[in-house]
């Protein structure tokens, strides 16, 4: 074990499910260093046990073996400071109450923010996600991509320390989709959040994130780790046409195709 | 009428209404041109008249108000345990496991029959009645609320875990209302049920309330009363109904909006 201490990491995590004929092995092992401020997203095969991770690291889900730890201390439980966005976002957010009302609902349950500090961040949160006027609508009266900022906001409202989210845009249109990425990333500057951002879009993940952990297939390891060195901020257009952005995606989709037995396939064709 | 507005008609609600119009028409010619008999059949503007009679003179309300404080007394009674304990049959695997079957066994047995045991224990007066309204109440709230809790969206329950709540705030904030929509159906059946045990119980064994004058009414021959009685119940059913529905669909109003968007 590594004597310096980390922000965020998983230790061996391993993750195990009971099958007819013997148990089914997710994780395999996974190690992961999560520096502070960083914005890591993770990559892999679909069914490779990526959305299993980021809940184990939220600590909805117990591991089978290895542990979680968060400055130092073993996450058993969700933590305050560590929030999840879910991928379903029309299934997360509650249909039953208002889009103010849904924004404030992780402040109304710390219980030590007085009512009047969390109309004030409500107000400011739905300010920054570009919802004022949608207060008082309810969830199902809006698009997908405003249902997803309401999300966010209700997400960023706590102001959380690590903001972890699961293939969050896999379910809008491309444009509505920038648009989030650029909001998202725009948040995590101004804050200074950690992002762990979970897809099997791999651009998504270059464009987006500080660094780019890719998983093999079930039963999953770390299968490439890369550091993503793009200058910020990032520009939907000249950061995606860089020499540097292509290769990393190169290098990526290389390692994912493989994993999937895609590259034999895809060279056989050629 | 135009051709346009005759056409609406056949597709407006005023068809149904037309219809009961017809049949009530119909019912009053019959009985004043003697083609069924008047004694069974009386003129319904005959019934009606004596309606308003009873009522100016006190004696329906007399009769409808103990019925409806022993309805509701039991309707509230049967529906807050069908609630509580379909809440824990709903969130906890084993209480389901115990519950399950003994409430499958109860619940098809037409509670009437329950009737003749239940005045054993409690006697004819007001405590028999109220519990056999609030046992029949009991079974469609209960079904009702623990599929409403077991079918309460899992990411729902996640994504306040995530925010740190749980235990009872969970209960409160998130499982109740996802399952609101299934408690107030099962209260809708409940409260149908309430009213047909209520005058059931009255006619078994009873000195005053509606079912009682009914069937007092019927056996010393004043058949107009009696369906003056008939017709009580009538306007009371729909009444009850609508009142509910106005309740529903302002507390629902989310549920109606939320699914309709599901579907497009």
């Amino acid at each position: 074990m590594s004597a310096s201490p980390s922000y965020l990491c998983a230790r061996a995590v391993r993750k195990a499910y009971a099958a007819p004929g013997g148990a089914t092995v997710a994780l395999a092992g996974i190690d992961i260093d999560i520096a502070r401020g960083s914005f890591v997203s993770i990559i892999g095969p679909s069914g490779c046990g990526k959305s299993t991770l980021l809940q184990i690291i939220a600590g909805l889900v117990p591991p089978s073996g290895g542990e979680v730890l968060f400055n130092g201390r073993r996450i058993g439980e969700p933590q305050p400071p560590v929030i999840y966005v879910f991928q379903q976002y029309q299934r997360s957010l509650f249909p039953w109450k208002t889009v103010r009302d849904n924004v404030a609902y992780g402040l109304e349950n710390r219980g030590t923010v007085p009512a009047a500090e969390i109309r004030e961040r409500t107000r400011e949160l739905i300010g920054l996600v570009k919802l004022n006027g949608f207060e008082s609508h309810y969830p199902w009266q809006l698009s997908g991509g405003m249902q997803q900022r309401v999300a966010i906001a209700r997400a960023l409202v706590c102001r959380p320390d690590v903001l972890l989210m699961d293939e969050p845009f896999s379910s809008v249109d491309a444009l509505t989709r920038a648009g989030l990425q650029e909001l998202v990333l725009k948040l995590w500057r101004e804050f200074g959040f950690t992002v762990v951002f979970v897809t099997h879009d791999v651009d998504e993940a270059v464009y987006l994130s500080t660094r780019v952990v890719a998983m093999s297939r079930a039963p999953a390891r770390v299968a490439a780790d890369v550091a993503i060195d793009l200058p910020h901020p990032r520009d939907q257009i000249a950061t995606r046409e860089s020499a540097r952005y292509l290769e990393y995606r190169h290098r990526l989709l290389a390692q994912l195709f493989a994993e999937e037995g895609l590259d034999a396939t895809l060279r056989a064709a050629a | 009428m135009t051709g346009s507005r005759l056409a609406l008609f056949w597709r407006s609600r005023l068809l149904g209404v037309a219809l009961i119009a017809v049949i009530l028409a119909a019912w009053e010619g019959a009985s004043a041109t003697g083609m069924v008999s008047s004694l069974s059949f009386p003129r319904v503007s005959l019934i009606l008249v004596t309606c308003w009679e009873l009522l100016r003179s006190g004696e329906l309300l007399g009769e409808l108000v103990p019925s409806l404080l022993r309805m509701f007394a039991g309707y509230f009674i049967g529906a807050a345990l069908g609630v509580l304990i379909g809440v824990l049959m709903g969130s906890l695997r084993t209480v389901y496991y115990l519950l399950e079957p003994i409430s499958e066994v109860l619940r098809p047995i037409p509670s009437p029959a329950y009737i003749p045991i239940v005045i054993l224990f409690l006697g004819i007066d007001d405590e028999m009645k109220i519990f056999m309204i609030a046992f029949a109440s009991f079974f469609p709230v209960l079904l009702n609320t623990y599929s409403g809790v077991r079918a309460v969206d899992p990411v729902q329950v996640q994504t306040a875990r995530t925010f740190g709540v749980k235990g009872r705030k969970l209960l409160w904030q998130i499982v109740l209302p996802s399952a609101s929509p299934y408690i107030f159906t099962g209260m809708r059946i409940s409260l149908a049920v309430a009213l047909i045990v209520m005058v059931i119980s009255e006619m078994v064994a009873a000195s005053n309330g509606i079912g009682y004058f009914i069937l007092a009414a019927q056996r010393g021959f004043k058949i107009r009363e009696m369906y003056a009685g008939v017709f009580t119940l009538a306007v009371v059913g729909y009444t009850l109904n609508r009142l509910f529905l106005f309740i529903e669909n302002r507390l629902l109003a989310w549920h109606y909006g939320h699914t309709q968007q599901q579907r497009n």
